[in-house]
């Protein structure tokens, strides 16, 4: 390009050949292309309504519903309104993906650790598992569990059962529901203060670890504590607990805790699938610390376990976190896809509205602010965590 | 011009496609030279595919009905396996022009949605499905039981009013896709299976050992079945509700797909009206073309697939698996609700 | 010191004889110590893994060759007890499975589009094999105009209206041919007629939209006026500013020139390509199905959401704030929802967004809502390759002259593809994976047939199911292990030490 130079031999640039206004340019028009696309849309959508007669705002939010769900977590009954079946539905998701990010930590850690052992057997049989599990769809493998769990499971006239409190059939697992009585307060103080405890024990175990280089056995004191204090709360006020327990009344069981075999299904595809996701990060994180770090623990006379736990792991987890957040991120998406087997979450919930009502732009977008948000919660929490793992660097 | 920039956008898209219903569907459906009509995606006696994709059943036979009225030929049609949840949408947006899939007839459906239905093909209510192991015999019997049902339909919404009304728990499985709800039944995960009636006849062909599964006498809903069109043009409904009353008036004058030629030289003035032979002076009879079509439209209707009784004999009646009697499908005249009014 | 070395007893004469290794350090032996027993709990891990493994496979084997049924015509023959895998439901279906409801008499349709893709894909894969530059125009332009006119049948039927819109564009578009061949200053000089006219269409265009015209009749049909105008406007333009082009005799106008009508004549081609009548019965969507419509859907996301992708991937990075913005809400709000209601959303709301009359087909709504999907994740691989080249890349690129566009397509985005093949290909199976969601919005893609056909009375047994599930689930592990091997294999061959 030839800049024009003027009689007075300052370069004058041409607007065309001005980077700052060129960029201006392409903006303001790729903001009126936009604004056009945008009204297009929204004027069609408009039309479309007001032609097909369909009504639109969340005027619909507060109707009754008229239809059941089979698990929700707050009470809900055909008569209450479709904003609470959908608030059952969100319930439901965070519910499965919390137990199920759980299991998947769980399952990815261990299978990731066991990928790396020097026994040739168990780092084969982590790999197999990985190989066959991510490479195959979780839709399949949803269909695939929840035939797994209905097939071979009998009627609940012949459940199989423990100590006729847990019962197990192809209507779910019935377990036993706690009712508290007056004072069961007590235990939930002990519980809030076994917390404390722990926290503070854990607190001075470093500060003497520190200092003596003596370990203090934190686990097992939190564990005792936690268990402990609760159960002394109950005893001041002599165990006001009582267990509902899942009787069987004509067809199925009454009472109790249900967990539906959707739910179980679901559960087990969901954490097993995104462990493997996990197992791979944890492997590539564990991976990432350099060999000496190892050799130089085991110099120092540490055993294996220890290695692990107190050299390898905390440097491994900064590189583990991130990747770790966005398998939380998709499996949280994932369980979505409950729709197919008929888990009621915020997707199956919201679609059966959206059929009823017919307002499908209303229930779409509630979805998508509500998955949206989930997404910003969880990645903002991760960034968190991630930037206080950080700071341990030295 | 307004709304032709997404046009212009999409001009590909668009040109693969179907365009739909730019001034009348009727129109739209001559221009095009078929009917595009949205059936369910398998059922028994109504609308089913075969794996070669032949589609047989009540609903489907009434879009051929449609496509004989205006093109005098039953393959000018296309289907379209719609979903529960997609079903209005479809129609709605001009991708189907007509709706055939055993749809209930309700007061919101036909208001606030924007659809509007053309008649009731077919007198339905919705029943249940149990095995017999249990030993119910009525609906009233099945406190505490756990039913499976599709979601997104009114059998979920009815299933919910009658628990209530007699007092009775219930949990409800409800899952998207119709066969896997089946599925879902006939691997034990539920005691009952809800549905039309109709439709828990042609499901039970479907399961395992159908012998092992009783339906129950109970209807405790009406569902009244019928095709449905888009509001606003009156035409098109005009051509798709007097298929179906023709379908009716044939039966009714006992005109059939095997005597409708004959039958086109009786001296019967009703059924000269319904197929449309000239009037002595050679002026047309003026029915078929006062809907935009010929006037030998019924009779096409009638000789390429038979009068209502016909249809409703040849897919869900006592000859087929299903084995479903007349009943409140019958004509007026034989103690049935199906009446048509005259065409004249 | 003159000691006989020969008296000295202790002084060996010879090499002693190799000694063999201790027998717990070599051989099998010593391996199966070294990796199974090394520990007392290494030992016990390695027999309880042992004997779960030899469980499984023993059950699997079992289930799949010793208790198999191999023959039957329908049911009856897997219904026995014990049965184990009830493969004739395999061999009455598999066909209905890789075809969905195509006509049979049709499918060698659908097996000539497999086998061009095949045999086109397969040089491609090869790294020693040459032409890939053709290799790939062939796949990502020539194969899909193929594949739509073998399977749908072509004869699409285009309106004259769209004829004109698009040669209407392509004209409006000739306005850069100019620009390209002269530079911006002289380009603008030289075809300021050609400028104007072009702003005065888009302008009558714009104002189209805000003021509704009445339509005027130009002899065969009826037209609104501004649009009309508008288009008359777009061809002036465009046959101002080729006849500039033309006038030049320098052959920059004429290169440019050659361009744009490669361009426009591919475009208007490929068009009159989709609209001939080769005599092909038509196929709906709707009848197709199987693997067929599973590497539809999968194939057309990949090509789509690349070139999307890396657009987007450079709007993130871009310093115009409108651009990043743009790009951060669209790559943030697609990867923030699930695919599933980003299906609902094609399949029930994008019909209310078009005008009256518009319709897509269910098949291509969820192809545009995947392929947007894929998009954004694929913006996201692309951009972590382009943050892991060194600033000096592009600074060189800066300090030898070269435009933004000359930058990154000749010298960024190659290396920056280049070290994210491994991830573009993660990315590939995740949308193969994916795929599978379109059935729940019903289309019958390879696991949506797959669960029809397990409903079908004739072969509702219990083995039916597992049989099913087996088959379609190796299907899928075939080609997502075959994929991420040939990442692997990839990533190995072109590490040339870019790591930092």
């Amino acid at each position: 390009m030839t800049a024009t130079t003027d009689v007075a031999g300052k370069p004058r640039v041409s607007p065309w050949n001005d980077p700052g206004k060129r960029a201006l340019l392409i903006q303001i028009i790729l903001l009126v292309v936009f604004a056009i696309l945008a009204y297009e849309i929204v004027q069609n959508t408009l039309a479309n309504l007001r032609s097909r007669n369909i009504s639109s705002g969340f005027d619909f939010l507060s109707k009754s519903s008229g239809f059941d769900i089979i698990q929700s977590l707050v009470p809900y009954s055909s008569n209450s309104s479709y904003g609470r079946a959908l608030f059952v539905g969100f319930l439901n998701t965070l519910l499965i993906s919390a137990v199920s990010i759980v299991a998947a930590t769980i399952i990815g850690f261990v299978m990731g650790i066991m990928r790396l052992s020097k026994n040739w057997l168990v780092a084969r049989v982590a790999t197999l598992y990985i190989e066959i599990f991510r490479n195959i769809p979780l839709l399949l493998w949803i269909f695939i569990f929840y035939s797994a769990v209905l097939k071979p499971l009998p009627g609940p006239r012949e459940a199989l059962t423990i100590f006729d409190s847990f019962f197990l059939s192809n209507r779910g697992l019935m377990m036993p529901r706690p009712l508290f009585g007056d004072g069961a307060w007590l235990g939930g103080v002990g519980f809030l203060l076994a917390l404390v405890a722990c926290w503070l024990v854990a607190r001075g175990a470093k500060a003497r670890q520190l200092q003596t280089g003596e370990t203090f056995p934190v686990l097992w004191t939190s564990i005792a504590l936690i268990i402990g204090l609760p159960l002394i709360g109950f005893a001041l006020v002599g165990f006001p607990i009582h267990w509902e327990y899942p009787v069987l009344q004509g067809f199925n069981f009454g009472g109790g805790i249900a967990v539906i075999p959707e739910f179980m299904a679901l559960f087990l595809a969901l954490s097993i699938y995104t462990g493997t996701y996990i197992a791979e990060s944890v492997r590539a994180g564990i991976m990432a610390v350099s060999h000496g770090q190892t050799e130089a623990a085991l110099a120092l006379g540490l055993r294996p376990g220890r290695v692990l736990r107190l050299v390898v792991v905390p440097q491994a987890m900064r590189v583990i976190i991130p990747p770790l957040a966005s398998t939380y991120l998709s499996l949280t998406k994932n369980s979505s896809l409950a729709v197919a087997i008929g888990y009621p979450d915020l997707v199956a919930a919201g679609g059966t509205v959206l059929n009823q009502t017919g307002q499908a732009i209303e229930v779409v977008g509630i979805w998508m602010v509500v998955y949206l948000s989930l997404s910003l919660l969880t990645s903002g929490f991760m960034n968190w965590f991630n930037a206080r793992m950080r700071l341990v660097e030295r | 011009m307004k709304g032709k920039l997404l046009s212009c956008v999409f001009g590909f898209g668009l040109a693969l496609t179907a365009t739909g219903a730019m001034a009348g569907t009727l129109d739209d459906v001559k221009a095009k030279g078929f009917v595009q009509c949205g059936v369910s995606q398998g059922l028994p006696g109504f609308s089913n595919p075969d794996s070669q994709n032949n589609w047989t059943g009540m609903d489907v036979d009434f879009c051929r009905a449609v496509a004989s009225a205006i093109f005098n030929d039953p393959s000018k049609v296309k289907f379209t396996p719609l979903s529960a949840k997609e079903r209005f949408t479809a129609l709605q947006s001009g991708e189907v022009d007509l709706l055939s899939r055993n749809t209930t007839w309700t007061m919101s459906r036909d208001t606030s949605l924007g659809l509007k239905f053309a008649g009731v093909m077919y007198y339905d209510g919705q029943g249940f499905m149990v095995k017999k192991g249990l030993g119910v015999n009525t609906a009233l019997g099945l406190n505490g039981a756990s039913v499976c049902t599709n979601t997104g339909t009114t059998t979920e919404l009815n299933l919910a009013d009658f628990f209530k009304a007699n007092n009775m728990q219930y949990q409800v499985v409800a899952i998207e896709n119709s066969d896997e709800t089946l599925k879902a039944y006939d691997e034990g995960r539920c005691d009952v299976f809800t549905t039309d009636q109709s439709g828990l006849y042609a499901e039970r062909l479907k399961v395992k050992n159908p012998d092992e599964h009783i339906i129950l006498p109970e209807i405790i809903s009406k569902e009244p079945l019928g095709p449905v069109v888009r509001q606003g043009d009156d035409a098109w409904f005009n051509v798709v509700k007097w298929t179906y009353y023709a379908l009716l008036n044939a039966e009714e004058l006992g005109v059939t797909q095997a005597n409708v030629d004959e039958m086109k030289s009786s001296t019967n003035p009703e059924i000269k009206r319904l197929l449309g032979v000239p009037n002595e002076d050679g002026s047309g009879a003026g029915f078929g073309v006062g809907i935009g079509l010929d006037d030998a439209w019924a009779y096409q209707i009638i000789k390429n697939g038979g009068n209502y009784a016909e249809i409703f004999e040849r897919n869900v009646g006592e000859s087929t698996p299903l084995k479903i009697a007349r009943g409140k499908n019958a004509l007026w005249n034989k103690g049935g609700l199906q009446y048509a009014p005259p065409i004249r | 010191m003159a000691a006989d070395p020969a008296n000295l007893a202790y002084v060996r004469t010879e090499e002693a004889p190799l000694l063999p290794p201790p027998a717990n350090e070599a051989g099998v032996r010593g391996w199966l110590i070294k990796n199974l027993f090394s520990s007392p709990l290494n030992s016990l891990l390695t027999i309880l893994v042992g004997a779960f493994l030899i469980w499984l496979i023993w059950d699997t084997v079992k289930w799949g060759l010793f208790d198999a049924v191999w023959t039957g015509e329908n049911r009856e023959a897997c219904t026995g007890e014990g049965v184990g895998a009830c493969w004739p439901l395999i061999w009455d279906k598999f066909p209905q499975w890789m075809y969905g409801f195509y006509p049979i008499d049709q499918r060698w349709r659908p097996n000539l589009v497999f086998l061009i893709g095949g045999a086109a894909l397969i040089p491609m894969l090869i790294p020693s094999v040459g032409g890939k530059l053709w290799n790939a125009m062939f796949l990502l332009i020539f194969f899909p105009l193929i594949t739509i006119i073998l399977l749908s049948g072509g004869h699409v039927n285009f309106l004259a209206q769209t004829y004109a819109a698009v040669i209407a564009l392509l004209l409006l578009a000739a306005v850069i041919v100019p620009i390209a061949a002269f530079g911006l200053e002289d380009g603008l000089q030289r075809n300021r007629p050609g400028i104007i006219l072009a702003a005065a269409a888009l302008l009558v265009w714009l104002g189209g939209f805000l003021v509704d015209t009445p339509s005027i009749s130009i002899g065969f049909a009826r037209v609104n006026a501004l649009p009309f105008f508008s288009m008359l406007l777009a061809f002036l333009a465009g046959v101002v500013s080729l006849k500039v082009a033309l006038a030049d005799n320098s052959g920059a106008g004429r290169s440019a020139l050659k361009g744009w009508a490669l361009i426009a004549g591919g475009l208007l081609l490929a068009m009159l390509l989709l609209d001939i009548d080769f005599g092909l019965e038509p196929v709906e969507t709707s009848q197709w199905g199987g693997l067929l419509v599973t590497l539809v859907v999968a194939v057309t996301g990949i090509v789509a959401s690349l070139p999307i992708g890396i657009l987007l991937a450079l709007g993130r990075r871009s310093k115009m704030p409108v651009v990043r913005m743009f790009s951060i809400v669209f790559i943030e709000i697609w990867r923030g929802v699930p695919l599933i209601t980003v299906l609902f959303m094609s399949s029930v709301m994008l019909p209310l967004f078009l005008p009256e009359g518009v319709n897509f087909d269910k098949l291509l709504r969820a192809l545009v809502g995947v392929a947007l999907f894929s998009s954004a994740y694929m913006a996201e691989v692309v951009r972590a390759g382009l943050q892991a080249i060194p600033r000096g890349q592009y600074e060189g690129a800066q300090a030898l002259g070269l435009s933004y566009w000359q930058m990154m397509a000749k010298i960024i985005l190659p290396q920056a593809l280049k070290i994210s093949i491994p991830n573009i290909v993660g990315n590939f199976i995740s949308l193969f994976k994916d795929t599978t969601l379109v059935s729940i919005i019903g289309i019958f893609d390879l696991l949506g047939i797959v669960q029809a056909g397990l409903r079908d009375a004739n072969w509702a047994s219990a083995a039916s199911a597992p049989t099913g599930y087996f088959t379609v689930a190796l299907i899928f592990w075939v080609f997502c292990f075959g994929m991420s091997r040939y990442s692997m294999f990839i990533e190995r061959r072109l590490a040339t030490g870019h790591k930092r």
